[in-house]
Order: structure tokens, then C-alpha cells, then sequence
């Protein structure tokens, strides 16, 4: 499915997992050999959350669940925070199986290993910021003296000095977001959920705590599971995005692979508005082939968004190198290919790569 | 019947009236008719409550019990063994606060003998000064809150002090100390275990429902029959009546605990325990304090109604001026019940509601500067105390105690007052009065005791009918057939006489009010303001005044429920008013509507459904206030709870009664929910 996996290790593993909400789920299950059809459920009165979901989060990953609402994309992340338990399927954290874990196990795992940020943030009302940071270190029985030192650290990470005694009716929605964040991050997780945690916000705001999320990931390089209902907001953070219909992931990928090959025609819906030249890296369009003598002076990154060199491969009309991060030539572009792609590629997406 | 259903709403009630005038008139009034009263069918129910009671107290369970007096061992039941125990325990818990305040030999001789006590001269425990407890109460406001509660403290206990009403007032704090935690403790431990299981809900439910609208008089009877008279008695009764509206609001708050905030606390690896602890509780603080808040107002509600079963203090205290026809003094007493209540409410919110400071680096001192204050002021108030014995020659220190009713007093002023109402005001007030009770209040009686059974049943069913189908004609039904299966039926026309004619004046009287003031922010957030400091106010407290006018009568108990139900419904009607949204009064605005037009087409349509459930509240507080009202003489079925007081038999005609007036209660507020929800549903709200 994707390149990665042969380089990195899996922290998340899921194996054919369900969640299907109503009394008769599991005979309804069992009896259906694996084949689910949610309107078939539904007149049983049971509603399908999650469909034969199977995937891996490698480390050090942003796997970002994209959906509508109603979709199962924060059910799917509920499953593997056990905050709801699977119907059936496997799901691995670390290799140790999540649901065969004890209450005292679980507790333990969530203590160390997990962090999770929520849409409206689930702060705790009574307690101000600082003691809203410290929460999970108490819980987990550290001294009112360490924990804050380590919330007043925390505070600092996300920018919100000074307002360590604020409560959270005092804060605006981001910098709510922010103590949500610092929270989530207290007890060094390896392993951070994200249920949409922008999707509060304004737009403006959204903006600056994406980026600030990125900036945090470059620091803290955690294994992240982020769910958005927001097409442009995984475009811009993730490493892969998985696509959720009605339970079922339509396709799983990297964002460039999903633009230029959209797996079916609910994906392709997606894919239609979103302004290609931002989003694409001159790696995911260039010709693997490279002939030596057709070549100009110009060397452009692989990872450059097209948006950004655009200008320049234009006003060359020989074919243009692409070079990886050591300067050695990978592939080649040209003139004909961006146009192209910037002009024929809603009508055609086949066409192109 | 498919005809029927199909007319408007309205067409169906004219047909209703229609068909209960016809009844009234075609059934003529003879004993033995049953259409016109039902046969009392359960007048036994009270004997046989009686029976049941007296043998659990009695012989059930038979057990040995080592008697140290007598040195031998003697049968008894174990009800009344666990009962006593329970009294003692409790008693001692109050013994020990009242002697901390007030000094005393008991908790000594609890530990030793009277003989021991009567031996020794120095075992007796000496009050702390009023001036170390006023000290304190300001230290502990200063600390909690600031200089304002402080302020608050501070002068509530220097008026009690000085108006000589100390010694009542630190009886009366003793029980509600013991009380009202209590009562937060198990309402808490109640809500949760509610909240945990949907079964546990399911019990308690309805028995909440009826200990809400049940009247405080039942309670006492049983509590008197299984622990028997005194402080402690009225403690437990206090415990009974103040639990139910924390296990309510407990568990309201705990269901609107936001998810993610639960799940927050799952992903931060709390245990069930830090759950509920750290989490759960905390976040729903809000409801709990209103419910805290609750139990402490009813203590202090309590706190007269308890002392018919023997609690001592100011309730005891105001009942024999108000029986007196002191009004001075009961005023006095009445303020002194209402600090009290204003003070441990504004510090146990306080209390709720600090902060700490984790960064601050604090020397010993500054860090426990309370703590040496209150020590400082305890030292000098003792040196204060002892040098005035010295000071002070008529044999009182009143720097240590000021004994009771040796303070000052306005009473000669009241007095006068009053006498001079009397003299100048007689006529008038007495032709109101005759007026009111000849021209209005007998007819309507009669009409109400007029009503053949039969009929009365087919209007309050009908109406069921026609709010809420046939489930909510059988839920109202059955709550009629049993009160008049039971001997009682006349009594509780009174009741609901007397209660439909004060909920009507005060919901007109409400609804105007309200209206008039939500007209304008300033005068709405006046008249919320005084709701809520008048709803502090014992109900006991609104008897003073009307008494003072009208002496004891029919017209005072009927004023004093009327200003007292009148208030949920100035403050539902003005929050209802207010909280209709903004752009529905600007789009009316756009729409150019005038004030009146506003208020008729917009206004009150939306506020509609707020409203009823102030009106639910006025039937709430008036039916409590009519019973109350027994007191000083009505007749209605509260005088009958009052007389199964004073019966060596009266616990089950109480407690049939107190479920007559519960019941009555529970049907409007049936038919006033389901009505109400039905015209949210309309507004899709």
C-alpha cells in the first residue's frame, strides 16, 4: 500500500475491524461472514461505524482519516483509543493486542503511550491551565511539584505564557486548542490521536494551529492518527490519508496519490476543487526517465510544490532535472507537463503521471 | 371518542366544561351516593401502616442486647436497637459541635458519668467567646472569598450576638452542621450511583418525585415513631427532607458532563475512582453547588418545622413569638435564620471555588497567615472575654457570652408599629378581610366541596385527556382515586382550594411582573437579584409580616403563599422573556412590530414553555405553603398532618396524608410537564 512500510516499524496495526452500534451486532456480524451491508443493518436496526477497516500507522507517521460527518472516521479512532470497544477485528499497539488488555493494563498504556486531543477540547472546566496540563501527570501519581515544573515546560511549548492561571472559559477557542495540545503532550506519548482539533476553530486561527502543529510534529516526530473532515486540512498535514465513506475506507494513500489517482468516483469528488499546483510536489508529476542531452541548466527539488517553481520550468523549454536532497538527478520535467496539468487535468485525471 | 379527538384543543375543553357543569348539577349531594363521594376504601391504610410500623419497632427480630444500667441483658427488636444507636450517634455528633460553641457538661459525661461531672467542678467544657466564633467566620470569609464576605460574616454574627440571639442561633448552627453535610454526602453518593446505574435511577426516580412534593410535616411523624423526639430528630427529618433535591441535582449535573471531557479523562489513564473524583464530580460543580446550596436552605427551612419534634434553636424560638404574636421577636429571629442561611451559603461557594497559587514561593507565615490570624484573634478574644469579667458587673460578660434575649432588641418598635397598624388601620384591613373571606374564599369553597367526586374526576381526567392523551389521563386519575379512596377527600378540596386560588393570583401576578421587567436589562437583572435573596428566605419567614396585618387568619396564610409562589414566577417569566433570542427580536424588529405586538406574538410564545414550569414551581411552593399555613390555623389536610403529630398512632394517617398532598402536587406537575414539553417540541427547542 505504501512505500513506507518496508522502512519503518508499525506502531498502529489493524486487522478487519468493526464497530457496529445496536443490541444485535455481534449475531449480525457473525452471520454475515465479514460482508457487510450497512443497509441491510439498518433495518435491523443496527448502524455501522466502522467497515473492515485494516491499516497500519507507521512511526513517526501523520496518517490523517478524512471524512464527512457520519462517516465512522472518529468511531475508527475511538476503536483503537478503546474509548468505544471494536465489534470484532484485531488492532495491534506495538505489537500488543489492544483488546486483549486488562482495565489496569489499558489504564497504564493510556498513562504512558497515548495522547489525544478532542474537537471541542474537553478541558476540564474547574481547573485553570496550568492544572488542566498537570492533570494526567497527577493522575499518574507524580508530585504537585513535578508536574507543574513539567506544565509550566508544556505551557511554554505551545505559547501560552502568562496565561497559566487563566481558566478555560477565559481562553479564546485557539488557545483552548493549545492547552488541549499541551495536555495531550504532558506525558510524552509516543503514539497522539487527534479527533479533529481544529475543526472548532476559525478559519484563520485553523490556519496558524496547523502550522503550528507542524511545526511541533518537526520537533516532536510522534506517531499521529489526526482525523479531519477537511479535504485541504489533510492535503497540508499528512504523510497518508486514508478516505472514509459510510465505515469503509475508500483509499488509502499519499496525498499526491490520491489527486492523481483517485480510487473511486467518491474520492474523485474530493479531488475535483482542490487547486493541484498547491498541493503536488514536482516529485509526484516528473518522468522517472532522464535523457541527458535534453536537459536545461535548471535544477529543481523534488519535494518543491509545484506552485513554487512553476514560474521558472515555464520559461524553459528544454526539459528540467529534478534532484533529490543530495543534488543527484532522479527525473525530469517538462513545460508541457505542468500546463497540462494545471489546465487538462479536471477532464482527464488519467492523463496525467 | 374519534369525533372528539379530531376538534381543536379548545372545542375539546368547552365540551369538558360542558360535560363537568352537567355532572355537577344532575348528581345530588347524599351520603350514600357514590358518584358523589367514593366510598373510603383505605381508611384502613392508616391503621394498617401503624401496625406495620409499630411491629418492625417492636417484635420484629427479637435480639439480646446488654443493658449496662440495669447490668442484665433484655429483648428488643432490632429496628429500635439500630434506630437508637443511629439517634445516639447522631445526637452526640450535635452535642459536640453546640458544646464546642456553647459550652457544656454532656460530651464529658459521654465519655465519663454525671456523677463524675457532679464530682468535679473543673469538667465542664467552656464556650468559645462569641467574638472568637465572629473572629473566625471573618478570617474564614477573608480567606475564602475577600473583604466582602468577610464583611458579610462579620456583621451577620455580631447581630445575632448582639441582639441577644446567640445561644438559639449556635443550637440551630450545631444541627445544620451536622445536617446539611450529611445530606450533600449521601445526595452525592445517591446522584452517582443513579448516574452509574440506569437501575439504581429507575428505584429512585419516583421516589424522588413524590419526597419532593411531599410536605415537611409528614416526614416528622415517621422520624418521631422510629427515633423518637429531640435534636436529633429533627436532624434526620432535616437529612430526609434536604437529600432528595442533591441526589437530583447531582445526577442532572453528572448527565451533562460534556463526553469529551469523559473521554479526556479515559485518554489521560484515570481509574474509575479518579474518574469520578477528579473528573466527573468537578465538572458537574455547577449543579452540585445549586444542590448544596438547596440543602442548606432547606436546613435552615427545616429548622422551624424540626422543632416540632423537639430540635432546639431559633425555630423553635420564632414558632413560640409567632404563637405569642411577638412580631418584634420573630422578626429578629426570623433575620437571624436568614444570615445564617446567607453566610454558609456564600462560604461553602467560596469554599468550592478557590484557587491555588502553584508558583508562589511563600515563607511559613505568609502561607499559613489565616491560620495565625485566627489564632492571634482567638488569643485576644479569650484575654477580651476574660477581662470582662471584670469590666461588666451585673453578673453578664458580654464579651463571652451574651445570654439569650439580653441583647438588644427592636421589639418595643415593631410592637408599636404594629399596635398603631391596629389602631389606624383596623377598619380597613378588617373590611378587606371580611370581604375576602365571605365574598370570595367561602363561595369558592363551597363550590370546590359542591363538586360531586364523579365530576371532579372527569375534569381533571379530561384535561389529562386533552394535554396528554390517554396515559396522562390514567397517570392523573390514579393519582385522584387514591386520595379519594382515603377518609380525606373534602380536606384535600380545601387544599386545592386554597392552593388554586394563590397559584392564580400568582401567576397573573407573576407573569405581569415579570413582563413589566424583562421589558428593560437593568430592572430584570434587579428583580432576579431580589427573587433569589427572597427565595433564601425560609418560608416560615413570609407568615411574620401578613400576620402582623392580619393576624391569624385565613387571609394572612393565603397572602403569605401568594408572595411566596408569586416568586418562581416573576423569575421564570423573566428568564423565559429574556432568553429569547436575539435575531428572533431583531427579525420581529425588521418586521416592525410594536411593543405590545412583540410581547403577544413573539415573546410569549417562545418564553411559553420556561414559563409553565415557573407556573409547575408556583403549585410547588404554594401547595408547601398552604400545608405551612396549617400552622396557624386552616383547616385543609396540612391541620389534619398537624393533629396525626400529636396522636400516638399518627404515623400512617401522616403519612397518607402527606401522600394525599403529594399526590395532588404530582398531578400538575404531570399534566404542566407534559404540556410544556409538548409546546418545546413545537418550537423544536
Amino acid at each position: 500500500m505504501s512505500s513506507q512500510s518496508s522502512k519503518s516499524k508499525s506502531v498502529i496495526h489493524c486487522e478487519s475491524v468493526y464497530k457496529i452500534f445496536g443490541e444485535n451486532a455481534k449475531k449480525l456480524l457473525s452471520q454475515s461472514n465479514g460482508k457487510v451491508d450497512a443497509v441491510e443493518f439498518k433495518l435491523a436496526d443496527c448502524v455501522v461505524g466502522v467497515n473492515d477497516a485494516s491499516f497500519d500507522v507507521h512511526e513517526g507517521e501523520i496518517l490523517v482519516v478524512m471524512g464527512l460527518s457520519g462517516s465512522g472516521k472518529s468511531t475508527l479512532l475511538r476503536c483503537i483509543s478503546r474509548l468505544t470497544d471494536a465489534t470484532a477485528g484485531k488492532i495491534f499497539i506495538d505489537g500488543e493486542d489492544l483488546l486483549a488488555l486488562s482495565p489496569k493494563q489499558l489504564i497504564e498504556l493510556r498513562r504512558n503511550k497515548m495522547g489525544m486531543v478532542f474537537q471541542s477540547f474537553g478541558l476540564l472546566p474547574h481547573k485553570t491551565v496550568i492544572e488542566n496540563i498537570a492533570f494526567p501527570l497527577q493522575v499518574k501519581g507524580q508530585t504537585t511539584a513535578e508536574s507543574m515544573a513539567r506544565a509550566m515546560d508544556m505551557v511554554e511549548l505551545v505559547g501560552l505564557n502568562g496565561r497559566d492561571n487563566y481558566f478555560p472559559r477565559q481562553l479564546s477557542g485557539g488557545q483552548q486548542q493549545r492547552v488541549g495540545i499541551a495536555r495531550s503532550l504532558a506525558v510524552e506519548p509516543d503514539i497522539w490521536f487527534l479527533d479533529e482539533p481544529f475543526s472548532a476553530l476559525d478559519p484563520l486561527i485553523r490556519k496558524e494551529m496547523q502550522d503550528e502543529f507542524l511545526r511541533l510534529q518537526g520537533v516532536l516526530n510522534k506517531t499521529i492518527l489526526f482525523v479531519t473532515h477537511d479535504f485541504s486540512e489533510a492535503l497540508r498535514l499528512a504523510d497518508r490519508i486514508a478516505i472514509m465513506k459510510d465505515g469503509v475506507i475508500e483509499q488509502l494513500d499519499k496525498p499526491a496519490n490520491i489527486i492523481l489517482h483517485p480510487a473511486t468516483e467518491y474520492v474523485r469528488k474530493f479531488t475535483e476543487e482542490v487547486p493541484r499546483e498547491k498541493v503536488l510536489t514536482v516529485g509526484s508529476i516528473m518522468e522517472p526517465s532522464v535523457d541527458a542531452t535534453q536537459l536545461s541548466e535548471l535544477r529543481v527539488p523534488q519535494e518543491a510544490i509545484i506552485q513554487t517553481v512553476a514560474e521558472a520550468i515555464l520559461t524553459e523549454s528544454k526539459q528540467v532535472a529534478v534532484v533529490d536532497q543530495q543534488g543527484a538527478v532522479v527525473g525530469s520535467i517538462h513545460a508541457s507537463k505542468i500546463i497540462k496539468m494545471l489546465f487538462g487535468a479536471s477532464a482527464t485525471p488519467e492523463g496525467i503521471g | 371518542m374519534y369525533y372528539l379527538t379530531r376538534q381543536s384543543k379548545l372545542t375539546q375543553f368547552l365540551i369538558l366544561l360542558v360535560v363537568f357543569f352537567a355532572l355537577c348539577l344532575a348528581i345530588e349531594p347524599s351520603e350514600t351516593n357514590v358518584l358523589w363521594r367514593f366510598p373510603a376504601l383505605f381508611a384502613g391504610l392508616p391503621g394498617a401502616i401503624n401496625e406495620f410500623a409499630e411491629n418492625l419497632m417492636y417484635e420484629w427480630l427479637p435480639v439480646e442486647v446488654y443493658d449496662p444500667e440495669l447490668e442484665e441483658y433484655e429483648t428488643s427488636a432490632l429496628v429500635r436497637e439500630l434506630t437508637r444507636g443511629f439517634s445516639r450517634s447522631v445526637l452526640f455528633c450535635i452535642e459536640l459541635i453546640r458544646e464546642i460553641l456553647l459550652g457544656g457538661v454532656k460530651t464529658i459525661v459521654t465519655f465519663t458519668s454525671w456523677d463524675f461531672v457532679g464530682e468535679h467542678d473543673w469538667a465542664v467544657w467552656p464556650a468559645l467567646p462569641w467574638t472568637v466564633v465572629s473572629g473566625g467566620a471573618i478570617v474564614l470569609g477573608y480567606a475564602l472569598r475577600g473583604a466582602g464576605l468577610a464583611l458579610l460574616a462579620g456583621l451577620a454574627t455580631s447581630y445575632i450576638a448582639i441582639f441577644g440571639q446567640w445561644e438559639p442561633a449556635m443550637e440551630t448552627l450545631s444541627f445544620v452542621l451536622i445536617a446539611a453535610p450529611v445530606s450533600c454526602f449521601l445526595g452525592l453518593v445517591l446522584g452517582t450511583a443513579a448516574y452509574k446505574s440506569t437501575t439504581t435511577e429507575a428505584v429512585l426516580k419516583p421516589l424522588l418525585n413524590v419526597a419532593q412534593t411531599m410536605p415537611h410535616f409528614s416526614y416528622l411523624i415517621p422520624v418521631m415513631v422510629f427515633f423518637g423526639v429531640g435534636d436529633h430528630a429533627g436532624a434526620i427529618a432535616t437529612i430526609i427532607f434536604a437529600t432528595p433535591p442533591m441526589i437530583r441535582l447531582t445526577l442532572l449535573g453528572l448527565k451533562r458532563v460534556p463526553v469529551e471531557v469523559v473521554e479526556a479523562g479515559a485518554m489521560n489513564g484515570c481509574t474509575n475512582r479518579q474518574m469520578l473524583l477528579k473528573v466527573l464530580i468537578p465538572t458537574a460543580r455547577r449543579d452540585i453547588l445549586i444542590g448544596s446550596n438547596q440543602v442548606i436552605m432547606q436546613c435552615l427551612a427545616m429548622a422551624v418545622i424540626a422543632s416540632f419534634i423537639g430540635a432546639k434553636g431559633l425555630g423553635f424560638n420564632l414558632l413560640l413569638a409567632l404563637n405569642q404574636l411577638r412580631i418584634g421577636q420573630a422578626l429578629e429571629l426570623g433575620i437571624c435564620i436568614v444570615l445564617i442561611a446567607v453566610v454558609l451559603d456564600k462560604l461553602s461557594l467560596a469554599w468550592a471555588n478557590q484557587q491555588t497559587d502553584y508558583f508562589a514561593d511563600e515563607s511559613f507565615m505568609r502561607r499559613h497567615r489565616y491560620g495565625v490570624i485566627f489564632l492571634a484573634i482567638f488569643a485576644l478574644c479569650l484575654l477580651l472575654s476574660l477581662l470582662g469579667r471584670t469590666i461588666f458587673f451585673n453578673g453578664i460578660n458580654y464579651f463571652y457570652l451574651i445570654p439569650h434575649n439580653q441583647g438588644i432588641t427592636t421589639e418595643p418598635f415593631w410592637q408599636a408599629g404594629v399596635d398603631w397598624m391596629v389602631e389606624n388601620w383596623y377598619h380597613g384591613l378588617q373590611a378587606f378581610n371580611n370581604w375576602l373571606i365571605l365574598d370570595v374564599l367561602m363561595p369558592m369553597k363551597a363550590a370546590y366541596l359542591g363538586m360531586p367526586v364523579i365530576a371532579t374526576f372527569v375534569l381533571v381526567m379530561g384535561i389529562g385527556f386533552i394535554i396528554g392523551g390517554l396515559r396522562s389521563a390514567v397517570i392523573v386519575g390514579g393519582f385522584l382515586l387514591f386520595i379519594a379512596f382515603t377518609e380525606w377527600w373534602d380536606r384535600a378540596l380545601i387544599t386545592a382550594y386554597m392552593t388554586s386560588f394563590a397559584v392564580m393570583i400568582s401567576a397573573i401576578l407573576g407573569v405581569v411582573i415579570g413582563s413589566l421587567c424583562a421589558q428593560n436589562s437593568l430592572a430584570s437583572r434587579v428583580i432576579l437579584i431580589g427573587c433569589d435573596t427572597l427565595q433564601t428566605f425560609p418560608s416560615f419567614i413570609y407568615l411574620i409580616p401578613v400576620i402582623m396585618l392580619f393576624g391569624v387568619t385565613d387571609t394572612s396564610v393565603l397572602i403569605a403563599v401568594i408572595v411566596y409562589a408569586t416568586i418562581p414566577a416573576i423569575r421564570y417569566t423573566v428568564e423565559g422573556l429574556r432568553g429569547v433570542p436575539v435575531t428572533l427580536q431583531d427579525a420581529a424588529s425588521m418586521s416592525g412590530v410594536n411593543r405590545l405586538q412583540r410581547w403577544v406574538k413573539i415573546e410569549m410564545p417562545l418564553a411559553f414553555p420556561h414559563i409553565m414550569l415557573g407556573l409547575n414551581q408556583t403549585v410547588v411552593f404554594a401547595l408547601f405553603m398552604v400545608i405551612i399555613g396549617a400552622m396557624i390555623g386552616t383547616e385543609d389536610l396540612g391541620q389534619y398532618i398537624l393533629k396525626a403529630l400529636s396522636d400516638k398512632n399518627g404515623i400512617g394517617n401522616g403519612l397518607v396524608l402527606g401522600l394525599c398532598v403529594a399526590f395532588i402536587g404530582l398531578a400538575v406537575d404531570h399534566l404542566i410537564h407534559t404540556w410544556a414539553d409538548q409546546k418545546k417540541a413545537l418550537l423544536g427547542t
